[in-house]
């Protein structure tokens, strides 16, 4: 292991919210969450929508207060304010001071790690250049985008070099390009040896930027371990893409399985048979146009876990 | 001491002024100008005594007004739409955000009032007083003023810990009131009967803050002198009670879970 204290340590991490109007009820957020993230690991924190990734940031920042558990952060515990020096977060949907330039508001925060005005000039110019938003300098935060604003929560994140950054959805309200230069950020802070911690729901994400994933579901955890040992290396089929010679009738066997997609055919057969397949297609003089593995979505693992039974064995997923 | 405060105190003051919550000096200037026109057409030589009173009285309800309304605001807002949730991952402890608002309106209030009293004093310079020594109580007067408002804003603060900005405009109002009539209060259950009502009266009477003390505009357009022994009571008192607001706003606030 890359170092003997762990980047982050979560032990029976608990949150029950009181919800309801008149007769209060307690609802479990989430459920006894233990895990732990090794040093300059990228670490992904899927799940569902109300899985409970929000909720255990919030707790890990010391936003809420955990009902029950423990987690320490770089070694040193969630209540122990000395530790948010090493580290950054972006809040789910961040929203900041409307009244403040980008520039300003970069500064002002940078002000919180005590550097000399001269470097804080220096570290903002160069954070809003790493964030794109060097053109929107100047423009008050009340007439940012949606985009522009989620750039800018990413420069807070990490405009004082933090040793593990939590970032809350980071590509959520981006463009590809966006989602792009981000992706190409985190891999930037893990090629400097930075720990980072993200949730999202976007498994293409988790599976190109992150050495392990954990999975919540309903609060608890369904799974744990790198993202191909979890869902996307289990291909369930073959999905063939061809053109048929023009005013020639497919054979039977064919057209059974394909659907007709604007003068294409589509169609998905078990890896087993995929060569049997291209065969029959080379029989008839098809043009193959594509062949991909039709992997399982995490919506597809998601719905998985909701049909399985509760307390069933999470065979293969668990660590 | 830490700096954190100081950084969220100019930031508050920064996000007032762009809030053009400096324009109340417009209306204030507006005011002056208007009173001193009229008193200079007047001039039966009671020139002085209107504009300190009127002035006094205006800073006083200006200042009301802000510390009530930015004050139950503070925390609240930036709750409200998620600002705090990125500054509290900074190393800063609560107590520090809160106490670094708290400041932050001071200085507004402060930066505020200092402008009304220049623009009292220019008003008493067109109606042709000379300054004199006894103008001292009226920049005596105007110091009791701020403490009351830093008394203000303080329970504004410590309500909108916890309720809302309507709740909190209402407690704080229904506060002031009290502490503006605690000794009638307290002389009034002193004349009745009931034991009960002599009780619930004057523990009132210790419990609000008692603003009446902090009031000298009349003292001050009359041009009498202020007792400096009232200086130190009055200094000691607010200093205290704003103390002991602030750190239970701090406990309560260090628990609360933020949305
Ligand atoms: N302040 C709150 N009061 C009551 N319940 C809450 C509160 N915040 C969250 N919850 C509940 O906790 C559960 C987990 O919410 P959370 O925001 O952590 O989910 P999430 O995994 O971040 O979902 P998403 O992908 O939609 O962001 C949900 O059922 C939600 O309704
Ligand atoms: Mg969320």
């Amino acid at each position: 292991m890359a170092s003997q204290i762990p980047a982050i340590e979560i032990t029976g991490l608990t949150k029950d919210y009181s919800v309801g109007f008149w007769r209060k009820r307690m609802r479990r957020s989430l459920d006894h969450l233990s895990l732990r993230v090794e040093e300059g690991e990228i670490f992904g924190f899927l799940g569902p929508n109300g899985a409970g990734k929000t909720t255990t940031l919030k707790l890990l920042m010391g936003l809420i207060f955990p009902t029950d558990g423990t987690a320490n952060i770089l070694g040193r515990p969630i209540d122990d304010i000395s530790m948010h020096r090493d580290i950054g977060y972006l809040p789910e949907h961040p929203y900041f001071y409307d009244y403040l330039t980008a520039r300003e508001l970069l500064d002002y925060y940078a002000r919180f790690s005590h550097y000399p005005a001269e470097e804080r000039r220096v570290r903002v110019a160069r954070v809003l250049e790493r964030v794109g938003l060097a053109s929107a300098a100047d423009v008050q935060l009340r007439k940012f985008s949606k985009g522009m604003l989620q750039r800018a929560g990413i420069a807070q994140a990490i405009i004082h070099d933090p040793r593990l950054v939590f970032l809350d959805e980071p590509m959520s309200g981006l463009d590809p390009i966006g989602r792009h230069e981000v992706r190409d950020i985190i891999l930037d802070l893990k090629t400097q040896g930075r720990t980072v911690f993200f949730s999202t729901h976007i498994l293409s994400d988790a599976e190109m930027l992150c050495d392990r994933v954990a999975v919540l579901h309903e609060g608890k955890l369904r799974g744990i371990g790198s993202p191909g040992k979890i869902v996307s290396l289990e291909v369930q089929a073959m999905e063939i893409l061809f053109e048929p010679v023009e005013n020639q009738p497919l054979p039977s066997n064919l057209a059974q399985h394909a659907t007709p997609v604007g003068g294409r055919y589509r169609m998905e057969v078990p890896e087993a048979e995929l060569y049997r397949t291209i065969n029959d297609l080379r029989s008839c003089s098809a043009r193959i146009l594509s062949v991909s593995p039709v992997r399982p979505t995490l919506e597809d693992y998601f719905l998985g876990l909701v049909e399985r039974k509760p307390n069933a064995p999470v065979e293969a997923h668990a660590q | 001491m830490s700096a954190m405060p100081g950084v969220v105190a100019i930031n508050t003051f920064r996000e007032a002024v762009r809030d053009r919550v400096l324009y109340n000096l417009v209306f204030f200037a507006l005011l002056m100008i208007g009173a001193a026109i009229i008193v200079g057409q007047i001039s039966i030589g009671i020139e002085r005594l209107v504009i300190v009173n009127l002035g006094l009285t205006a800073i006083s309800i200006f200042g009301l007004v802000m510390a009530i309304f930015i004050g139950v605001g503070l925390v609240y807002k930036e709750i409200e739409k998620r600002t705090l949730y990125s500054l509290l991952s900074k190393p800063i402890r609560r107590w520090e955000f809160l106490v670094g608002k708290y400041a932050g309106l001071i200085l507004t209030l402060v930066i505020n009032t200092a402008f009304m009293t220049a623009g009292l004093a220019v008003a008493l310079f067109y109606v042709g007083r000379p300054f004199v020594r006894s103008d001292a109580s009226i920049l005596i007067a105007i110091y009791f003023i701020l403490l009351a408002l830093a008394l203000v804003t303080a329970i504004a603060l410590f309500f909108s810990c916890f309720s809302s900005p309507m709740l909190s405009t209402l407690f704080t109002l229904a506060i002031y009131v009290t502490g503006l009539f605690a000794a009638d209060i307290r002389d009034f259950g002193a004349l009745t009967h009931s034991s009960f009502i002599k009780t619930a009266t004057s523990v009132l009477y210790y419990l609000v803050p008692n603003f009446h003390d902090f009031n000298s505009i009349a003292v001050a357009a009359h041009g009498e002198s202020i007792p400096f022994a009232l200086v130190w009571q009055n200094t000691l008192y607010a200093l205290m009670y704003i103390a002991l607001l602030l750190v239970a706003s701090s406990a309560i606030f260090s628990r609360r879970n933020l949305k």
